[in-house]
């Protein structure tokens, strides 16, 4: 099933939950490889976009089409073979240790009452090396750092091996360090694997710096899209906050940044 | 592999509790009565007594133990088992109504009694599931508390019938609800229940990836690639119906669907692959236990089941609530 253009395409997805409009006519396409991310202010509809491409919510208009096919004409098995997800809130109750978590990733490719796969055990291995978790492989999820457990999931959704990564608030309730230890993971995963990398963020100067493509969305519509350069700039900006901002510009980077004011 | 070393040694002292229990009583049974017929009163007391009695508690231990652990993964909580969602208290009202209103239909071979009860269980979680579908909100926390709720609203029920009727009818109704196995003679009541307890177990452990996935959440359990309300569904289904039958044959059961997961999650860790099979393993004996307990320590007097497992349920139930770790940020 090679398929040529855009892996994701959003046309004209609107959603409205009791009978308050969250999403109006958005469209947009994500191109295999690409590293997008979807910023904008509380309540503008980003997680809401993401519970849609996941099917977690219908939406009332407009269609979702991944690698070509109409998002509703998948079994649940074959969109996880395409799509995988990592939640915003990850409970950390879970009384599973790390290595088990991370082989749920595998349930697409598993089959009724056969026993786990030497490939399912190594790509397991695999992705806890890549993650750097090997260490922690059979700790208790209850026993970790928010970050450790962070790195699990994104874990388990790297073991899914789909095409797509989605992200909901990866780095949010994170620190400095784990933050960017998440971040450099993803662009890792990005450029080796070529995983296509969709991510919602609220933090704009680190999804500016990592991402090649950038939707910004304000009150439920698309205020933006396209290059980080062309978002980072104090009239863009103002008008997908509402607010002026302050920018300097990044000592390494050589990207403007947005500072409080 | 110490997990695999701790799964024999359940079963192996789940053979040895089984073969052992139908020797234990107040009419001393000798080995020889397995074999030789010169004790014919003793054999009988073994064949027709014990024997039942032992393999129908055997069974319905099985059949909570695999139904009390398939409701903690679908509920996402270590507390929820058929007694504590209120099941049990749902089956007991449809037992104790049947006996008010004196039904008797033509079935050969189940007492209208026990339909009561089955009908009873399945109306609960009928409506349990209802109330979670109508209300997306409807968290896990918000489902206990109504299962807590529905316990205490088909227990004034029952009071209330129990207060109104004469005394033979309400001490019959009282004995129902404690639970007991002590009017299982001979392998009728066994055969009803073993088509229930099997088919639980075994669908329960066909589905031990999928609850694994939706004791992580179900958006993440869907992203997977879990059908994830189909598979609730008939678990759901398979649980209740489980605990149903249980609850329909034996009465009221409390915790034994609670003890045996947490048990055996300290012991086995919590894929439910190995998990299940450790629960299975010690949920049957377990009652098997009870069971003996209640009928020898106030000998000749026998003591329900219920009484003792809630007794014994009750303390870890509080043990559970009061160690839990709050999560950690």
């Amino acid at each position: 099933m090679t398929h040529h253009g855009p892996i994701i395409e959003v046309r004209g997805l609107s959603l409205a939950i009791g009978g308050k409009q969250i999403l109006r006519d958005v469209s947009l396409a994500v191109h295999p490889g690409e590293y997008l991310s979807i910023v904008g202010p509380n309540g503008a509809g980003k997680t809401t976009l993401l519970r849609c491409l996941l099917r977690i919510l219908r939406p009332s208009g407009g269609e979702v089409l991944v690698a070509g096919r109409p998002l509703e004409s998948y079994s649940q098995r074959q969109l996880a073979r395409v799509l995988s997800y990592v939640p915003q809130t990850i409970e950390s109750g879970l009384p599973y240790t790390v290595s088990e978590m991370v082989m749920m990733g595998r349930y697409a490719y598993f089959r009724p009452l056969a026993p786990i796969s030497k490939a399912d055990r190594q790509i397991v291995c695999d992705t806890l090396e890549r993650t750097g978790l090997v260490e922690l492989a059979e700790r208790p999820i209850a026993t970790l750092s928010g970050g450790e457990r962070q790195k699990v999931f994104i874990a388990a959704a790297l073991a899914q091996q789909a095409q797509v990564l989605l992200l909901d608030e990866p780095t949010t309730f994170l620190d400095y360090r784990h933050q960017a230890e998440v971040c450099r993971l993803l662009v890792e995963v990005n450029r080796t694997l070529g995983s296509t990398i969709v991510a919602v963020t609220h933090d704009v100067n680190t999804a500016a710096l990592h991402s090649r493509q950038i939707v910004a969305l304000r009150q439920g519509e698309v205020a933006f899209d396209g290059a980080p350069q062309e978002l980072m700039r104090p009239e863009v900006l103002a008008r997908i906050y509402d607010s002026p901002l302050l920018m300097v510009t990044h000592p390494t980077a050589n990207l403007p940044v947005i500072v409080p004011q | 592999m110490n997990r695999v070393a701790v799964l024999v040694l359940l079963a192996c002292v789940a053979l040895a509790v089984t073969a052992a229990a139908p020797f234990v009583g107040i009419e001393s049974v000798p080995l020889g009565a397995v074999w030789s017929d010169q004790e014919p009163a003793a054999a009988m007391v073994l064949w027709k007594i014990r024997l039942p009695r032992v393999t129908m508690a055997l069974l319905a231990g099985t059949a909570l133990a695999a139904s009390g652990t398939v409701f903690q993964a679908l509920f996402r909580n270590p507390l929820a088992e058929p007694y504590t969602l209120g099941v049990s208290a749902g089956a007991a009202l449809g037992a104790v109504l049947t006996m008010q209103l004196e039904l008797r239909l033509p079935l050969p071979g189940v007492s209208t009694v026990s339909l009561g009860a089955f009908a009873g269980a399945a109306a609960v979680v009928a409506f349990m599931y209802t109330l979670a579908r109508l209300r997306r909100d409807f968290s896990v926390t918000a489902m206990l508390l109504t299962g807590v709720a529905i316990s205490f609203f088909c227990s004034s029920l029952i009071l209330l019938l129990q207060y109104l009727n004469d005394f033979t009818r309400t001490l019959r109704m009282l004995r129902w609800t404690m639970g007991g196995l002590e009017s299982v003679v001979g392998m009728a009541d066994v055969l009803q229940l073993l088509p229930f307890a099997v088919a639980g177990c075994l669908v329960s452990f066909y589905f031990s990836h999928e609850l694994n996935l939706l004791s992580t959440g179900e958006e993440l359990a869907a992203s997977r690639g879990v059908e994830v309300e189909h598979v609730k569904i008939l678990l759901l289904a398979v649980g209740a119906l489980t605990a149903g039958a249980v609850v329909a044959l034996c009465g009221p059961i409390a915790f034994i669907g609670l003890m045996a997961p947490h048990i055996c999650r300290l012991l086995v860790g919590a894929d439910h692959r190995r998990l299940l099979l450790a629960a299975i393993l010690l949920g049957g004996p377990l009652l098997v236990v009870c069971d003996t307990i209640g009928r020898t320590i106030m000998a000749p007097a026998e003591l329900p089941v219920g009484i003792i497992t809630a007794l014994l349920g009750g303390p870890f139930f509080l043990w559970l609530l009061l160690s839990r770790r709050p999560a950690a940020g």
